[in-house]
């Protein structure tokens, strides 16, 4: 991060009281509501100088009527903004990982506790898009907001804003918060890897059969990937899902998957990202794999947590931190 | 924000517009007005069928044309009613081509401008209902921007509440709001114009013209019992030059002391007086006491220093009996004997036959007079157009007019005469409205009537209407006309209840035009010290003005702090049942239910165990056996009331 960047962050920091990020539900009272005239609202404002002016010169006496009844509609109008904000409760809720490159989702939940609907909340994180929703007496509305993910590791979810122009848009009324949240960005995986490493010769003696249709073990779900030849085709024709036949031949050979094995990459990140790409082509095919990194391993597993827990080593790879 | 305008919100929008246009028409140059009507038109089509915008340079086109048709029609851009037309035309023009909230706004924001461009024509209740009205359709306008679709109910109701939450702060804002007297620059030239009342020559034609109309000229509430209808002359202009067919008025100086010596009970009153961007101040004759930014002039017409170009409000007191110009100057006695050289040969001949020699000045007009009363003229609305020699034509042709036709006849014939004798235009009478108990003269009691100058006596008054229709001063012009004139219809006598209406009406104009129009600096003084506040400069009014705001503020936040309360009855009670057990230091636990907090309280506090217990029971199947009722809920509410626990 630039040192400007770094400088903006703390100023903004200091000046919204978000050096901490929070972990519990927020409740917004009035020292974290903001409420300032929007463009449309200068404009209006503008406009109500010059109607004074003109009622003064001409002696307006419904002229000045007019005018303190517009201004003061501004007036309320800004109490309204303010009241559509307070007392709403915020509560962090998850984030999926996802690669690097893909925007990351962070779910954030917005209770209303009045009995009293709110109108027209939008609710944004830095550099993503807003989204805008309303909320129903006493509602709980889940709201994703997008960021951009650049780095590989944990990502903070940061200040994010929730602002209203509810009722007349003179008037935004907005709160600066931090809640705790984090989300975990993987390697992307390189797009086109070559096939996976030869299996390791340990255990099992190294057998490697890929062809083999004698050691039937099993039926497991089909996956796009699959050759159709391993289709349980007898199971389909039954009216039976799509299953694919599993061979003891398949899963015998212990993969590993070793950063020290690709010794002619230089840079890290395309490591990381071979690795990720053949911990995901492993699975794909049911393999059972090792990851071995510098500093830790992973031993033999298969599975979705397996795959994660390959992938999230991936990601915190040298303290892949991306806040 | 939603960039699109939704569709409801374009109606709303429309109807902004349509509720500020409107009113316009009265004003607006009639082509203008069918210009807006076809823009206002097209935008609704467009709505209802959901068509494409119109091209860009087709807009423009129709914008430019506009113009230039406005400067054809006015002559020029810069004035009130030239903007007041481009404002229109702008407005239904931006309406047709809105697609974005940005466009609505600036189409809500030209609308409040033309709102307040109305007020230079018309204050009246009426228009700021209508005002109202328009401020209520474009808050909701402004508020459907922000929102999705919703029943018109509920965007009227949300609307009006916004509006409901202002109008305490704006009567604050109204009241302590500094009034500067304007004008901060020069005004437009025409920024008076369309004002009606007397004016300073007279024609034959031109009161007529004028008593048509019912506006109202001024009022005047006395302060103790009115003057008797027949010294009930309001003075205008005092016409001394005839040109052998209109009258217009001699030259004049003016002091601060009356040039008269006033005599005779008085009447104080105080004269509410519509703009009419003249000089004079139509006080009733003679006034006594002069108020500050006022002077006498010689003909003894009370003159304001500045045109009458806004309300005013004046304390007057006047003594109908002085008998003014005993001694009076003797180029002013000349200008009034003086008569064109040629002109009206028989109305001379006449005169030369009541001046006969030897006749004494008060013989002459005696005779003049009976002349007058016996010739049996006929007072109408509508006298014959005159001739070349209108005082001929009036005297021995026509012999019917109306009172320009009698004053002028009148006074050529004494000058004839060879006396001293002028015009003098005014009002006369007024109707008192019985609501309020305030005198209103209206345009249709103008009136012309004569003076005459006899030596040692100084001038007289002489009314010659009076001779022809005696009822035109003790009851008014409608007894006075022959039967058979069109009068205008609040005149007539068979609809006096109509009158009525009127009356109750104008009353409560009144106090508008006082309290609301007429809310300058001397009434913000006047209404602040009867609170007791003496001190009304500038910065005292900004603190009073603050304070209020502040307070209304704090009412606000109040309401938007407010929670209501949780529950319902039933959990109410029963939150207070809890309360008294944590006060004995026995807290309910989150997980636990009605029946075994109340096993648990009642174990606790032995004394009352089977209260407490029935209390949960009762509670539990209160709560779990729905539908409780009403009565069951209060009753146990006043059981937990009732319970003490030990």
């Amino acid at each position: 991060m630039s040192t400007g960047a770094t400088l903006r962050q703390r100023l903004g920091d200091r000046l919204w009281r978000t050096a901490q990020a929070e972990a519990g539900p927020i409740r917004l009272g009035q020292r974290r509501i903001y409420v300032l005239p929007s463009a449309a609202g200068w404009a209006y404002g503008g406009a109500l100088l010059v109607m004074l002016v003109a009622s003064i010169n001409y002696g307006l006496s419904l002229g000045y009527a007019l005018t303190f009844l517009l201004g003061s509609v501004a007036l309320v109008s800004l109490i309204h903004a303010f009241r559509n904000l307070l007392h709403l409760e915020i509560r962090p809720g998850h984030a999926e990982a996802v690669f690097r490159g893909d925007s990351a989702q962070f779910a954030i939940h917005v209770h209303n506790p009045r009995p009293t609907p709110r109108w027209a909340l939008s609710m944004k994180a830095g550099g993503g898009q807003p989204s805008v929703f309303d909320l129903a007496a006493g509602e709980t509305a889940t709201v994703l907001l997008d960021r951009p993910t650049t780095r590989r590791g944990w990502l903070a979810l940061g200040r994010i804003t929730l602002e209203t122009r509810y009722p007349l848009g003179l008037v935004r009324a907005w709160t600066v918060l931090r809640p705790q949240l984090d989300c975990l960005v993987l390697p992307r995986p390189e797009a086109s890897p070559p096939p996976l490493p030869p299996a390791s010769a340990g255990d099992r003696g190294g057998m490697l059969r890929r062809s083999g249709d004698d050691d039937f073990a099993g039926l497991r779900e089909h996956h796009y990937a699959d050759s159709p030849r391993h289709v349980a085709w007898k199971v389909a024709a039954r009216g039976g899902p799509l299953l694919t036949k599993q061979f003891a031949g398949i899963q015998g050979g212990e993969l590993c998957l070793d950063w020290s094995g690709l010794g002619a990459m230089a840079d890290d990140e395309a490591r990381l990202a071979r690795l990720a790409a053949w911990a995901l082509a492993a699975h794909g095919e049911g393999r059972s794999y090792a990851l071995q990194l510098p500093g830790s391993h992973i031993a033999c597993g298969t599975g979705s947590a397996h795959l994660h827990a390959v992938l999230r080593a991936l990601a915190l790879h040298g303290g892949g931190d991306a806040r | 924000m939603r960039a699109e305008l939704q569709r409801d919100t374009r109606h709303w929008l429309i109807a902004t517009a349509c509720l500020t246009v409107a009113p316009h028409t009265l004003w607006l140059p009639s082509w203008l007005s069918a210009l807006c009507a076809i823009l206002l038109g097209a935008t609704l089509w467009q709505a209802a069928r959901a068509r494409r915008a119109l091209p860009r340079m087709l807009l423009l086109f129709i914008a430019l044309a506009a113009a230039a048709a406005i400067k054809l029609h006015f002559g020029h851009f810069f004035g009130k009613d030239p903007g007041i037309a481009l404002l229109a035309a702008l407005l239904c023009l931006k309406l047709l081509e809105s697609r974005s909230s940005r466009d609505a706004r600036a189409v809500i924001l030209l609308a409040f401008f033309l709102q307040l461009g109305l007020f230079l024509n018309d204050q009246t209740l009426a228009i700021a209902a209508l005002a109202l009205c328009g401020t209520l359709a474009a808050t909701v306008t402004l508020q459907s921007l922000h929102l999705g679709a919703q029943p018109v109910r509920v965007r009227l109701r949300s609307g009006a509440m916004l509006l409901a939450q202002a109008l305490p702060l704006m009567v604050v804002l109204f009241i302590f709001f500094p009034r500067i007297p304007g004008p901060l620059w020069g005004l437009p030239a025409d920024a008076h114009s369309g004002l009606s009342g007397l004016s300073d020559t007279m024609a034959p034609g031109s009161i007529s013209e004028l008593i048509l109309s019912e506006a109202i000229a001024f009022r005047a509430a006395f302060d103790g019992p009115l003057p008797p209808p027949e010294e009930r002359y309001w003075r205008g202009p005092v016409l001394s030059e005839f040109d052998g067919r209109s009258w217009r008025e001699a030259r004049f100086s003016t002091a601060a002391q009356p040039p008269y010596v006033a005599a005779g009970p008085a009447y104080r009153y105080r004269l509410t007086l519509e703009p009419h961007n003249r000089h004079w101040l139509l006080a009733l004759d003679y006034t006594d006491q002069a108020p500050p930014g006022s002077r006498y002039a010689s003909d003894y017409k009370l003159l304001s220093t500045r045109p009458l170009r806004e309300r005013i409000r004046i304390d007057l007191q006047a003594r109908p009996q002085t008998r003014p110009g005993a001694q009076e100057d003797a180029a002013v006695l000349a200008a009034a004997r003086r008569l064109p050289s040629t002109g009206n040969p028989r109305a001379r001949a006449l005169a030369a036959q009541f001046a006969a020699p030897g006749a004494t000045p008060a013989e002459i007009l005696q005779r003049t007079l009976e002349h007058f009363r016996d010739a049996r003229y006929v007072y109408t609305l509508n006298p014959p157009l005159a001739a070349a020699d209108s005082v001929d034509d009036f005297l021995f042709d026509s012999r019917a007019g109306f009172c320009e036709h009698f004053s002028s006849a009148f006074v050529f014939t004494l000058r004839a005469a060879g006396l001293a004798a002028r015009v003098v235009t005014g009002y006369q009478g007024g109707e008192l409205n019985p609501v309020d108990g305030v005198l209103v003269v209206r345009q249709s009691h103008a009136h012309a009537w004569a003076e005459v100058w006899l030596p040692g006596e100084g001038w007289r008054r002489v009314d010659p209407t009076a001779l022809a229709a005696p009822a035109r001063i003790s009851t008014g012009l409608a007894e006075a006309l022959p039967a058979g004139t069109v009068l205008p219809l609040l005149m007539r006598a068979e609809f006096s209840w109509l009158r009525q209406i009127r009356q109750r009406w104008e009353a409560a104009s009144n106090h508008w035009n006082q309290w609301v129009l007429g809310y300058d600096r001397e009434r913000q003084h006047e209404l602040l010290q009867r609170f007791g506040i003496g001190d009304t400069g500038w910065q005292r009014l900004a603190l009073l003005m603050s304070a209020g705001i502040a307070l209304l503020v704090v009412a606000l936040l109040a309401w938007a702090y407010a929670r209501p309360r949780r529950g319902d009855a039933l959990d109410r009670a029963w939150a207070a049942l809890c309360a008294k057990g944590a006060g004995r230091g026995h807290r309910r636990q989150a997980w636990e239910g009605p029946l075994d907090y109340g096993r648990r309280l009642a174990g606790a506090c032995p004394a009352q165990a089977q209260e407490v217990h029935a209390i949960a029971t009762e509670y539990a199947r209160l709560r779990y056996r729905p539908p409780a009722d009403g009565d069951a809920v209060r009753a146990l509410a006043q059981r937990i009331r009732r319970l003490k626990l030990q």
